[in-house]
């Protein structure tokens, strides 16, 4: 009996982690179910990007309101994970704060635990006001209605609770230690939970290590539940975002891929000595399908940037088609992605990881033309998006497959592309005018 | 003021036994839009007066194809640039200079892909280094006391990292740059990207050209200066649509260099 809850602690350790690995599974197949990227290899260039975007959070300063408490969140994020592995040590092993003997550099650590997690609390408050109160248009867009405004502030709840729970356990403990109760040593200063802690102070020893208990209890339980709570919320950049960064753009933004299958194609056109009537190989390769229609057609570095989106709405807010009341979000375009993706991957759950056709895709039934054709190809939600996600990539390949496969331009894109067919530019001039310029008064 | 333009073809040029030491690609608008050909003509100015060893390629130039790669038509696009790289490995051209920036950004990174390895700057880079070299000079004092403000092309600025060297050139104009709310990495589109510039926008409550210069003119300038033929339409419809036609020109760079240069 005297192991119960070391087995007890186990238990729930093996059940959150098997169900968040279970979780990065699914990730990955879902993930995988993209074509393979083609990245330029350049590897330190992009462990820069990661360390610099990602770990230095430099993106997120260019709004320095939110960028300062974004940066308090994560640094408490980072610091607070010590005091996690404490706790885990301790729950497995059925000892009490395994750290204090660090002595003095213990008392720091807890210290600067406490303070960060006040300045946590702060920012979360704050965060929550812009959310809820200051109502920041950004967050108020028709695409963050429902369940997407819900996890903003689910998120902000949890990481509250959890700090507040933090505390409450520091208090208690601090003050069993003052009435020197069995097995509460001496160890950690308490800047922050010490006020707390004097509100508890005509309590019995027994109220006070059940306060402490539960408190401990909840705080880890909490964390491996919001640690599973991931992968159904915008929250997985916390993880997502590192990766991302790695992965995301080292060529200049202008640089649009060129398709490789085109190339071939224009190669054979051009080359007088090919013979256009005849027979495709044996061992032809299905011709490709040219831009993208659904989740599938998209590159693996495009659905990871579905994954790791947070939703935070800078893109949006930097599109000149969303400022001028177009129906066109990049936001919405990383959100339709994902959910599609989820989509399609309760098909193959339910299919043995087969995909039965469901009548749906990404184009159309997630993402509408009239979003596509507002897009200038500015650049401007690139440029913003704090984790390095190319929104205007995937708008390119769906125009891809509407031009490409389904001749569907906007009419007036078919008589610019027309002239530049029949008389090399997007204007009906001839060709043969090109320089008349030279030769006409200024 | 008015000397005849000196506009030799890479034809000619090559039947007279030259190699130019740098192409200018006129692009589309350059040749064929009223408005941008005053452009054109403003920089072949300079590049005349500082006795530049240029071409053109005149009838043989045909549309990079970066509109038709933008609005989705890989296979149109790439059909373009494998007819000018042709023509341009034909004629054995090394460096580009373009006053377009979507030329600008296609040339320098979209045709290398294809088989087109060539250094392509801005007119504005082109500029920038003649007056650092001193091969032009400007007569100071002509915009004396105005106000001017950027307008970065989103094809040269975010597109390219150019920020500097237009801003460089209009500084030494003597005059007072004046810088929007939104500029450089955080510049906003004029509205022509894309392909918009052949369409009708989508449905909304207003047109991008007309927000961006209303945050133009929030700077109070005398000129609004730009750096593409397209922004160029778009802010001076802009312009006219707020009916400040009066009071605030819409030039590019190269004009404002060439006025200044008294040319
Ligand atoms: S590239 Fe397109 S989606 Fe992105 S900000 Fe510009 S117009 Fe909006
Ligand atoms: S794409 Fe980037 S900027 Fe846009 S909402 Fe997602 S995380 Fe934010």
């Amino acid at each position: 009996m005297q192991y119960l809850p070391n087995i007890i602690f186990l238990l729930a350790l093996l059940v959150g982690i098997g169900f968040f690995a279970r979780n990065i599974n699914k990730l990955r197949r879902n993930i995988k179910m993209g074509r393979p990227a083609d990245l330029v290899h350049a590897p330190a260039e992009r462990l820069q990007n990661m360390l610099k975007i990602a770990f230095g959070q430099s993106k997120m300063v260019v709004r320095p309101v939110a960028g300062i408490m974004h940066l308090i969140v994560y640094i408490g994020f980072i610091i607070i994970n010590i005091e996690v592995l404490e706790i885990i040590i301790d729950g497995l092993f059925g000892t009490h704060r395994i750290f204090a003997p660090m002595g003095a550099f213990y008392d720091v650590l807890i210290a600067s635990f406490e303070i960060l997690a006040l300045l946590v609390i702060v920012a979360v408050v704050v965060f929550w006001l812009r959310r809820n109160v200051i109502k920041l248009s950004r967050f108020k867009k028709p695409e963050m209605e429902g369940w997407p405004s819900k996890d903003g502030n689910l998120i902000l709840y949890i990481e509250l609770v959890l700090m507040i729970l933090f505390l409450t356990m520091n208090a208690a403990d601090y003050q069993l230690q003052q009435m020197g109760a069995e097995h509460y040593t001496q160890a950690g200063t308490f800047p922050v939970s010490q006020f707390l802690s004097s509100i508890m102070s005509g309590m019995s020893e027994s109220t006070l290590i059940l306060i402490e208990r539960s408190a401990w209890w909840l705080h880890i339980l909490g964390i491996l539940a919001f640690l599973n709570y991931l992968y159904y919320s915008k929250h997985l950049h916390i993880l997502l975002a590192f990766p991302n960064t790695y992965y995301g753009r080292v060529t200049p933004q202008g640089q649009f891929p060129n398709l490789d299958a085109v190339t071939k194609e224009v190669k054979l056109m051009m080359d007088p000595s090919a013979d256009p009537f005849a027979a495709p190989a044996e061992d032809a390769e299905p011709p490709a399908k040219f831009g993208a229609s659904d989740v599938m057609d998209l590159n693996r570095v495009q659905l990871l940037n579905a994954y790791t989106c947070t939703e935070c709405g800078r893109c949006t807010n930097e599109c000149p088609a969303n400022q001028t009341g177009k129906k066109l979000s990049p936001r919405k375009i990383m959100m339709d992605t994902r959910d599609r993706m989820e989509e399609v991957g309760k098909i193959l759950d339910t299919n043995n990881g087969t995909f039965v056709d469901d009548g749906k895709q990404l184009l159309n039934d997630y993402i509408t033309a009239e979003e596509l054709w507002a897009c200038t190809s500015c650049n401007a939600c690139v440029q913003a998006c704090p984790v390095s996600i190319d929104p205007l990539s995937i708008i390119m390949d769906l125009r891809q497959y509407l031009v490409m496969e389904k001749s569907a331009a906007p009419s007036e894109l078919n008589n610019m592309m027309g002239n530049i067919e029949n008389n090399g530019a997007p204007w009906p001039f001839n060709q043969m005018d090109r320089l008349n310029w030279a030769k006409e008064s200024k | 003021m008015s000397k005849e333009l000196r506009v030799p073809t890479m034809a000619e040029a090559v039947a007279a036994g030259k190699k130019p030491e740098v192409l200018f690609w006129v692009g589309c608008a350059g040749s064929f839009d009223d408005r941008a050909k005053k452009i054109t003509k403003a920089f072949v100015q300079i590049l005349n007066q500082a006795e530049i060893d240029f071409a053109v390629l005149g009838t043989e130039e045909s549309c990079t194809g970066d509109p038709a790669k933008r609005a989705g038509n890989e296979f149109l696009f790439q059909m373009q640039a494998v007819t000018n790289i042709e023509v341009l490995n034909g004629y054995g051209v090394k460096k580009i200079v373009t006053a377009c920036p979507h030329c600008f950004n296609t040339l320098k990174n979209e045709y290398p892909g294809l088989g087109g390895d060539y250094e392509v700057v801005h007119h504005t880079q082109f500029l920038n280094d003649l007056l650092k070299e001193g091969r032009i000079a400007l007569q100071g004092g002509k915009f004396k006391g105005k106000r001017i403000t950027y307008h970065d092309p989103c094809y040269l600025g975010r597109a390219n990292q150019v920020y500097e060297a237009p801003r460089e050139l209009i500084e030494k104009l003597d005059i007072a740059l004046v810088e929007m709310k939104n500029c450089k990495q955080r510049g906003m589109c004029c509205g022509a990207g894309g392909g918009q510039m052949f369409k009708e926008p989508e449905k909304g409550n207003k047109d991008v050209n007309i927000e961006r210069t209303e945050q133009a003119l929030e700077t109070r300038p005398d000129i609004i200066a730009a750096a593409c033929p397209f922004c160029n339409t778009m802010m001076t419809d802009g312009v006219k649509n707020k009916e400040k036609e009066g009071d605030v020109a819409v030039l590019d760079v190269a004009e404002l260099i060439a006025q200044a240069a008294d040319l």
